[in-house]
């Protein structure tokens, strides 16, 4: 059973969608009592740093999330902004993230136009893992997905990084620590590479 | 390596899909759920929908259709029309679309996209400039409205102002050119491009893949986005939906780019 937390933030209906034609069990969690039970949890999120953070923590729902993720040891998808809050801080806000992995997020330098790498980073880009298991099981050497940000995850702990894309820079595309997991780019929205990670997610 | 973006260009008009001719003349194409359906099939890189009647009528978008959008695209999904304040734009946004499309809102009171790209952030707010040749002049104007009011302002000029403001993506959307399937206005795209760091999307002309192609060879990694090239064929305009595969899009990308990040 997979599911989505819904704080009013992220593509919660494209995530729902895809696991229900793979006949993979859903729910989306509104409340506490929804959330509460969560065996594999999803943390979309789109749009600016501190608004996310403002209405995850307007949810009243930060306390059962650290503890599911936390102390439960659930495993944990964030995508984009998702990923983002994982963090302790980003330059993008003042707010402080949730911290569950030691990391900042930071913005990319100025575009070079030279160099063609415009900003935001919006589109489809190569994503290389480390390792062809676990979230990039049956995905290749390479994935293409959807990117669409101007952030990006910084970790402390290069060990952390799972995978990498390069835009004007190498930065990591995903990260994992443990039972958390991040993806910078939208698998919702990256056909059928993005389908086949959030089957994997479901069969970690 | 990114990739150029080749993106359908939807137009809704009386809960249909339409395709114009210089932003006139609306034909009937199908109704817009079934055709993400099938573009979801042929994996298109990302979708625009634009309410042509939101804005005119000076209606509220439709939020029933958006959301209903949004849960159906497997691609990341654009939505204009009728957007004219931050509200409409943070609702919007968490209906799940990626990005939010504004033009004559924008043009008439340009905060907004400061206002917007503070709430939202900046990689969602795409602002549209719908654009006229002047003939006399040689130079281009803005227009607002679907192209009914023209504005006085120059799109470049206007480019750097919605830079500076914090939009994230600006679509040029040639009037001349619309729905004649004759290619690009490349000099007004280059004119832009040469004016800001943000991500281009140029709109209106594209009438084949070397139409797209052009496109790319001149800019690089560039938004292509097309009406009538993904929606009609043949010289009679049969309205089939249709899109390149995997490897015609891969053989559009020079090998230049290739090269480079």
């Amino acid at each position: 059973m997979i599911t989505i937390f819904d704080y009013g933030v992220g593509n919660i209906q494209a995530l729902a969608n895809i696991y229900k034609r793979l006949n993979i069990a859903v729910r989306i969690a509104r409340t506490v009592e929804e959330l509460a039970g969560a065996e594999r949890l999803i943390l979309p999120g789109v749009g600016a740093f501190d608004w996310a953070m403002a209405r995850l923590e307007k949810s009243g729902m930060r306390g059962v999330l650290d503890d599911l993720v936390l102390s439960k040891g659930r495993p944990v998808l964030g995508i984009c902004v998702g990923m983002q809050m994982m963090a302790k801080r980003s330059e993008e806000g003042s707010r402080e993230g949730l911290g569950w992995i030691d990391a900042e997020v930071r913005k990319f330098e100025r575009a070079v136009p030279s160099q063609r790498a415009y900003l935001p980073h919006m589109g489809w880009n190569d994503v290389e893992p480390r390792s062809q298991e676990g979230l990039f099981r049956d995905i290749g050497a390479t994935g293409r997905f959807y990117f669409l940000h101007s952030y990006y995850v910084a970790p402390k702990d290069q060990s952390m990084i799972h995978a990498v894309t390069d835009y004007g820079r190498a930065f990591a595309s995903s990260v994992r620590s443990g039972n958390i997991y991040g993806v910078q780019f939208h698998p919702e929205k990256s056909h059928q590479w993005g389908i086949q990670m959030l089957k994997n997610f479901a069969e970690l | 390596m990114l990739r150029p973006r080749i993106t359908p260009c939807l137009l809704v008009h009386n809960g249909g899909l339409v395709k114009t001719v210089n932003f006139s003349n609306p034909k009937y194409v199908g109704d817009p759920i079934n055709a993400v359906k099938i573009f979801n099939e042929k994996e298109v890189d990302e979708i625009i929908v634009v309410d042509i009647d939101a804005s005119v009528h000076e209606s509220q978008p439709d939020y029933v259709l958006i959301r209903n959008l949004a849960a159906e695209c497997r691609m990341p999904l654009c939505y204009g029309g009728g957007v004219k304040t931050v509200d409409q734009i943070e609702e919007i946004i968490s209906l799940g679309v990626e990005k939010v499309a504004i033009s004559s809102a924008a043009i008439g009171n340009p905060d907004l996209i400061a206002e917007a790209a503070t709430v939202v952030g900046s990689q969602s707010i795409v602002v549209v400039m719908d654009v006229k040749k002047v003939k006399s002049r040689e130079s281009y104007e803005l227009f607002i409205y679907n192209g009914r009011k023209g504005t006085g302002l120059n799109p470049v000029e206007f480019a750097k102002t919605a830079e500076q403001l914090g939009a994230g993506e600006l679509v040029i959307n040639s009037i001349d050119c619309d729905g004649l399937m004759k290619g690009y206005d490349l000099e007004l795209a280059k004119q832009v491009r040469d004016a800001t760091n943000l991500p281009i999307t140029v709109l209106g002309g594209a009438g084949s893949l070397k139409d797209i192609a052009a496109l790319i060879e001149a800019f690089g990694v560039v938004g292509a986005a097309a009406g009538s090239l993904f929606v009609f064929k043949g010289s009679f305009r049969a309205v089939l939906i249709n899109y390149p595969s995997r490897s015609e899009k891969d053989a559009l990308v020079p090998h230049v780019l290739q090269a480079i990040v």
